[in-house]
């Protein structure tokens, strides 16, 4: 398969179909962080996590919208607080359904997956009905647009730069609130264990609603970011959503670094394999692959070593 | 090995009794084909209910991945339909006489090699049940023998129904692509479009439905079945008592698979077609929710609750499309926080008792003295 390309091709092509997979990377590690955070931390499994990937991207429509309407001078700025808004709206909706629905289940994991399940459906056709079945896209301001000569083969689109850089933020402040601030230590004592941290006077309940909430919005920040890439639909959360366990999965449930290093494995396998497969073989052979790895290490990457 | 002296106890033997009645006599005499052929599409999800109540509700192992089996038997049973409806006289039109029409416009020019093996009936009836069994083994044995379990297995299974979806979709020239299978017609020589042999594939179906539900019965009753329970209670006394627990888990998981595979291939020669649109996630995860809705726990529920969600997404999505996903997210929800054993949970919790007290009372009163108020419960 290597043999009509040569040498200078093969490397510009690698170039760019890595590139294409960092952006790739960026959405997977956005959604996945999110997920990792309530799955890998909580122990819910929220099948709903591509609906608040979606209700970010639809808050980041409707802000551009209105920029674009109301003030078109600050246009160029405007996905700076679209981003925020989508934090806002999809960590409210998420600690609203954590009050309403998850802390009822938090002994009995399959079963949130099936209510978070209705949930979604429900998201769904509430996105359906607001704002229509078909896809929205998002006008970029001037300055994303266009893309840049890195070579005379290579060349990398700015947004996609742009949604990369803001990947890299997103990790690290999570990072730094889950490792280093005072909530973040609380998270990390309520997941270890549950009735000591509340011996030692953590409100859980308080925890656990600010954790879902963040997850949430974090999906709502990688749904802003999803609109520099493509179009939002009702559905489209769904399509992610799968990718997206997998690789909270295959990194190791608990893991942050495992996450991120999954992400990468997966979206770089998947970009480079579909320049010289199908789009849908690629898919496969990269699923085939996680599921095999995933029967022979279930911990997955990089699991903590815990005693049970 | 039978534990119980009796197959059935009485509750459960009138619950059979009414739904023999209800399929056998009611449904056929009072709907009109049309309708009859819609009841026997959604008996179809029964079959993989009752599997899922033996491997979910007894073994406690989640698959969301039944869309895959159901797939399974129902493209076994379309690719025997589909050779047959491509006889050389049939296809004389195409550059390739002989093949399935889509193969001709992927232009594909000879049968593949697993195609061959369906022009056989018989072969087709053992492959509708071997293939997705020995399926089902593969990823029940490369999983419960290292122990992945719960949440994670679930996960897996879901991503299993992903890759199947896309590799169908993806593969036309094999597969049918996203259409399907389409334009089946005759089973062996007989032709299945007609009212006549809808009529009778019912019946064919219900009898098959009976004997899956007294198989379930019979695993259920037997040792195996209690062995499945405490396994679902507590996994490492049972590992710790000697018994291998991956291997229980794996029998569980492929009979659940192999009883959807024979729903899927009745499904095909009910609806004449078989498409990956019944074989990905949302499906699957569907077939999750009529168990859940009936009672995972309760082999009847699972008739039911297909039965009854079915009829209620035909009517309401023909009446209110848009009210639909609403209402079905929303009993999801509420099955899950409010009743988890379901209809049939409904029915032990409220109904049984009342009528047990109610025969109690009437039996009570000629003053034989005993009382029958605490007879076993229906599961």
């Amino acid at each position: 398969m290597f043999g009509d390309y040569s040498l200078s091709d093969l490397g510009a092509i690698f170039a760019m179909q890595g590139f294409a997979g960092l952006i790739l990377f960026s959405v997977y590690v956005l959604m996945a962080l999110g997920l990792a955070i309530i799955f890998g931390q909580m122990g819910v499994i929220n099948m709903a996590h591509g609906e608040f990937m979606i209700l970010g991207a639809y808050v980041t429509w409707m802000t551009s919208s209105a920029f674009q309407q109301y003030l078109p001078s600050l246009f160029p700025g405007y996905f700076f607080i679209a981003m925020s808004l989508a934090f806002i709206a999809s960590g409210a909706l998420g600690m609203l359904v954590e009050w309403a629905l998850i802390r009822h289940l938090y002994k009995r994991p399959l079963d949130t997956l099936l209510a978070t399940w209705g949930l979604s459906l429900i998201l769904q056709q509430a996105y359906r009905s607001v704002f229509g079945a078909r896809e929205v896209g998002v006008e970029l301001p001037e300055w994303m647009m266009g893309s840049k000569q890195v070579t005379d083969t290579i060349e990398v689109p700015i947004n996609g730069i742009f949604v990369m850089g803001l990947t890299v933020l997103i990790t690290l402040a999570v990072a730094y609130i889950l490792v280093f601030s005072r909530w973040g230590k609380q998270v990390r004592a309520v997941v270890q264990n549950r009735v000591m941290a509340g011996a030692v006077g953590i409100n859980t309940e308080k925890v656990d609603r600010y954790t879902f909430g963040l997850g949430c919005g974090i999906a709502g920040v990688a749904g802003s970011a999803f609109t520099m890439i493509g179009s939002t639909g009702p559905t489209a959360g769904q399509l992610y959503i799968v990718d997206t366990f997998l690789v909270v999965v295959f990194g190791g449930a608990a893991s942050l670094v495992g996450t991120i290093a999954s992400a990468f494995t997966i979206s770089q396998a998947q970009s480079t394999m579909e320049f010289f497969l199908s789009g849908s073989m690629a898919k496969v052979l990269t699923l085939l692959a996680i599921v095999a790895i995933l029967m022979m290490r279930p911990q997955g990457l990089f699991a903590l070593k815990v005693r049970k | 090995m039978i534990i119980n002296s009796r197959f059935f106890n009485r509750s459960e033997l009138i619950g059979f009794l009414a739904l023999a009645l209800l399929l056998f006599v009611i449904l056929p005499l009072s709907l009109d084909i049309f309708r009859l052929n819609l009841v026997a599409k959604y008996l179809t999800y029964a079959f993989v209910g009752i599997g899922l109540v033996l491997c979910w509700g007894y073994g406690g192992i989640l698959s969301l991945g039944q869309g895959v089996f159901f797939g399974l038997g129902g493209y076994c049973m379309a690719m025997y339909l589909k050779l047959e409806a491509s006889s050389v006289e049939n296809t004389k039109i195409q550059s390739t006489p002989g093949i399935p029409d889509f193969m001709d416009w992927n232009q594909l020019t000879q049968l593949p090699f697993f195609w061959k093996p369906f022009h056989s009936f018989p072969i087709t009836l053992i492959a509708i049940i071997l293939v997705p069994g020995i399926f089902a083994f593969i990823i029940g044995a490369a999983m419960f023998k290292r122990r992945v379990g719960g949440v994670y297995f679930a996960i897996i299974t879901q991503a299993i129904a992903a890759i199947m979806t896309i590799l169908i979709v993806g593969q036309q020239g094999y597969t049918g692509g996203i259409n399907g299978i389409t334009d089946l017609r005759t089973l062996h020589g007989w032709d299945i479009r007609t009212d006549h042999a809808k009529f009778i594939l019912y019946f064919v179906e219900v009898v098959l439905l009976f004997a899956c539900i007294v198989a379930a019965q019979f695993i259920r009753l037997t040792k195996l079945g209690r062995i499945l329970v405490a396994m679902r209670e507590q996994e490492d006394r049972v590992r710790f008592s000697g018994y291998s627990v991956a291997n229980f888990k794996i029998f569980a998981f492929c009979a659940a698979a192999i009883f959807a595979a024979i729903g899927g291939a009745m499904f095909t020669l009910e609806v004449g077609f078989m498409s990956p649109s019944f074989v990905g996630i949302v499906p699957s995860i569907e077939m999750v929710i009529y168990t859940a809705v009936g009672g995972r726990m309760s082999i009847f529920g699972a008739v039911w609750g297909s039965l009854l969600v079915n009829f209620a997404k035909t009517s309401l999505s023909e009446s209110f499309p848009q009210l639909w996903l609403f209402g079905l997210g929303a009993l999801f929800i509420a099955v899950v926080l409010a009743f988890p054993n379901g209809l049939s949970g409904i029915w032990q919790d409220h109904v049984q008792p009342r009528i047990d007290r109610l025969l109690a009372a009437r039996k009570s009163k000629p003053g034989n003295g005993f009382s029958v108020a605490d007879g076993a419960p229906a599961e």
